[in-house]
């Protein structure tokens, strides 16, 4: 019978079913980080429970890591005690750990596969709701909660509930200046920030066979955005390509047949979805985010909605309140907002092909004096090819702090803030009420050229303008 | 099995007292009593119920006095109007709220935050997943009702904070003062909240040999 990838890779994975119902699946990778693997730890111990699997859990610190500092102890006590922690539980349960001084250390859904360890038919796990990103490369990839973290600690699976399938195609071509960012935030407009609940998203089409890996990364990172736990493209010649010579990718033999065993993955022509959903590519234009969930994105040459453009009670409720936390007003033009901040990184959108394309047009631009604009690497990897490429001249001659590899400004626990009611344009996936570290601060969310454009001309601006990207000929 | 379970519990001698911990029966939880505060609104996510900033901690403890930080206070430390921070509410186990509840992060610091603020269910219009199942493997039930039932229960807790809640985990429904609403939960957790297997931790570890076969399966877990 055909089948599609989430069902093939569920059955390989399924242990048993547990006496209330839910599978017990099993976790073939299982990624973790400081801020929500220290009391899994702490239960175990608590119990006396061992690391099952010590070689198939790989961590690495992002969350608390200054960007701006290398030097330990850190400033904030806090911070040190955290990694403290982490490189303590690591080494008692001999788990691999990605420290600052590897030169691996990053964001977890940058390391995981740019080390090789993300692979194509296999179950991923980590205590963080990005894990989804690992999906571009065709393996389930959940959020999990800590006490979830601690039963994959102990048994390498953990007790789920089989999602549906929605398989979502995106046809056609994407215009010059539309990026994955945009797909994405288009994806999430259209189906709401709850549409995915109970649902794994396949990504597929046109626009995906044509994606590298690192734009398939950027649309299964924010799944969750749209209230998918999971998200995923099916394995293709650009995956293998990617892998291949991974530092964690199989070697000589192996290799051909993992590559072979990966193909049979990747759902059947035939399988059926619960869901299918259509979206024409020529639909989509740079995207910015004015409210305060990902669902509240607008095309940069259209209006911020008003209150009373909601269909429904709750959804005019949601605008007003939008509105309110923002300090816009309904019916007046994205583009123009002055904003405050620039802020380009994450696990969205903080890759090397993001860099590399922003600094293609940043170059002899110069950052807006009043913009705070940072350039954060998503990985000591990424930013040690970045330097080597020179794009950290590019970035601070433009005028944007070049910085560490962590999760910076994406939220709120290291010292890169939002100050007061700072407006930010920011590449990362949240834009809820003080994620950035200020109560009052504002998130805009957008692709990474967008963010420099912000950042040039000091307000939300269409980078297509900015930076003379044309229509293709004949368009 | 309890005799493998045990040695696999544990392999480094401990004392019985602390194995008792490890081996304890889980509560049935078929019903959640107590006094209710609504706190109103769609999409009210993770972020929002526990600010980011507090969960640079290694343990759980202590995060139920930050529960909703940063909408209950003002920068300055004064106390920002909110439900949360009226006397008259003062006590409540029931959480009362709107759609989408929880949505975000996958951090259990929020169900945590919750909980140790003392709570021990959660009444909305409907939930994000990881919330969602992070509750139920805390023992703190997330129940959905319709949105008009919801609306007359918040006016019912508006006009006597001090009433009497009362879900129902067998009838799915829930009482309070001379009304009784439907009330939904997801089967799975439904079963595993009544039969006090809301925590499957040592379900799974019993199926270790089964767990050993799969493994053996994939070529990944050795690395090829
Ligand atoms: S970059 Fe942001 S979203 Fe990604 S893991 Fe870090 S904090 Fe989470």
């Amino acid at each position: 019978m055909a089948k599609n990838l989430f069902e093939k890779v569920w059955e390989a994975h399924a242990v048993r079913e547990l006496p209330n119902g839910q599978t017990q699946l099993l976790i073939g990778t299982h990624l973790i980080h400081e801020v929500t693997s220290p009391q899994a730890f702490g239960m175990l111990r608590e119990k006396g429970i061992p690391v099952k699997y010590p070689n198939r859990t790989f961590a690495t610190v992002d969350h608390i890591v200054p960007t701006n500092e290398v030097q330990e102890p850190y400033s904030d006590p806090l911070a040190q005690a955290m990694i403290e922690e982490l490189r303590k539980n690591c080494a008692e349960t001999n788990v691999t750990f990605f420290d600052t001084n590897t030169g691996k250390q990053g964001i977890v859904h940058i390391v995981g596969p740019e080390q090789g360890i993300t692979q194509p038919g296999t179950t991923i796990a980590c205590g963080d709701s990005h894990t989804s990103t690992h999906g571009a490369f065709g393996a389930i990839a959940f959020g999990i909660g800590t006490s979830q973290v601690r039963d994959v600690l102990a048994t390498q699976t953990m007790a789920l509930n089989k999602l549906k399938v929605r398989r979502i195609n995106v046809d056609g071509q994407l215009a010059p200046g539309v990026y994955a960012k945009d797909v994405i935030l288009h994806i999430i407009r259209t189906l709401g920030v709850n549409g995915g609940t109970g649902y794994a998203y396949e990504y597929a089409g046109e626009v995906f066979d044509n994606f590298s890996m690192e734009e398939r990364m950027t649309v299964c990172n924010m799944s969750i955005e749209g209230g998918a736990r999971v998200g995923y493209v099916n394995p293709d010649e650009t995956t293998f390509a990617y892998l291949e010579g991974r530092p964690y990718a199989p070697k000589g033999a192996d290799w051909e047949v993992a590559v072979e065993r990966w193909k049979g993955f990747a759902s059947d022509p035939d399988c059926s979805y619960d869901d299918v959903v259509n979206i024409r590519a020529e639909d989509i234009g740079p995207t910015v985010t004015w409210g305060i969930n990902p669902g509240q994105g607008v095309f940069i040459d259209e209006r911020i909605p008003s209150v009373e453009e909601g269909a429904t009670a709750s959804e005019r409720e949601s605008i007003a309140e939008a509105l309110e936390h923002m300090q816009f007003e309904g019916g007046t033009p994205i583009k123009g907002v002055e904003v405050d901040v620039a802020f380009l990184g994450s696990c969205t959108n903080g890759r090397l092909s993001d860099l590399e394309e922003v600094a293609k047009y940043l170059q002899g631009k110069k950052v807006n004096p009043r913009v705070k604009a940072i350039c954060v690497p998503g990985s000591q990897v990424v930013a040690k090819i970045a330097m080597e490429k020179g794009l950290d001249k590019i970035f601070t001659e433009a005028g944007f702090e070049w910085r560490a590899a962590g999760c910076s400004m994406c939220l709120a626990m290291n010292p890169d803030k939002l100050v007061g009611d700072q407006l930010s344009a920011s590449s990362s996936n949240r834009n809820f009420k003080g994620r950035q570290g200020s109560v009052t601060g504002r998130t805009l969310l957008m692709s990474p050229l967008m963010v420099a454009a912000a950042a040039v001309t000091g307000e939300v601006a269409d980078a297509r303008e900015v930076f003379g990207i044309l229509e293709p000929a004949g368009a | 099995m309890p005799v493998k379970f045990l040695e696999f519990l544990n392999p480094q001698g401990l004392e019985p007292s602390n194995l008792e911990i490890a081996v304890m029966a889980l509560e049935k939880i078929t019903q959640v009593k107590g006094r209710g505060v609504a706190v109103t609104g769609d999409d009210i996510d993770t972020d929002r119920i526990i600010p980011a900033r507090f969960m640079k901690c290694v343990t759980f403890d202590g995060l139920g006095e930050y529960v909703f930080f940063d909408v209950r206070n003002y920068e300055d430390g004064s106390q920002r109007e909110h439900p949360l921070n009226e006397e008259r509410f003062a006590g409540a186990s029931i959480l009362v709220s709107g759609n989408n509840f929880g949505c975000g992060s996958s951090r259990e610091h929020a169900p945590q935050a919750i909980y140790r603020a003392g709570f021990r269910a959660v009444i909305a219009e409907g939930f994000a997943e990881i919330f969602f199942g992070n509750s139920t493997q805390l023992g703190m039930p997330c129940v959905t009702a319709a949105k008009a039932d919801l609306e007359g229960l918040r006016s019912a807790i508006d006009a006597d904070p001090d009433i009497e809640i009362s879900i129902d985990l067998d009838a799915k429904q829930i009482s309070y003062g001379d009304k009784a609403i439907a009330c939904d939960i997801r089967e799975g957790a439904r079963s595993a909240l009544v039969n006090g297997k809301w925590d499957p931790i040592q379900d799974l570890i019993d199926g270790a040999d089964e767990v050993a076969g799969v493994v053996d399966n994939l070529a990944y877990m050795a690395g090829k």
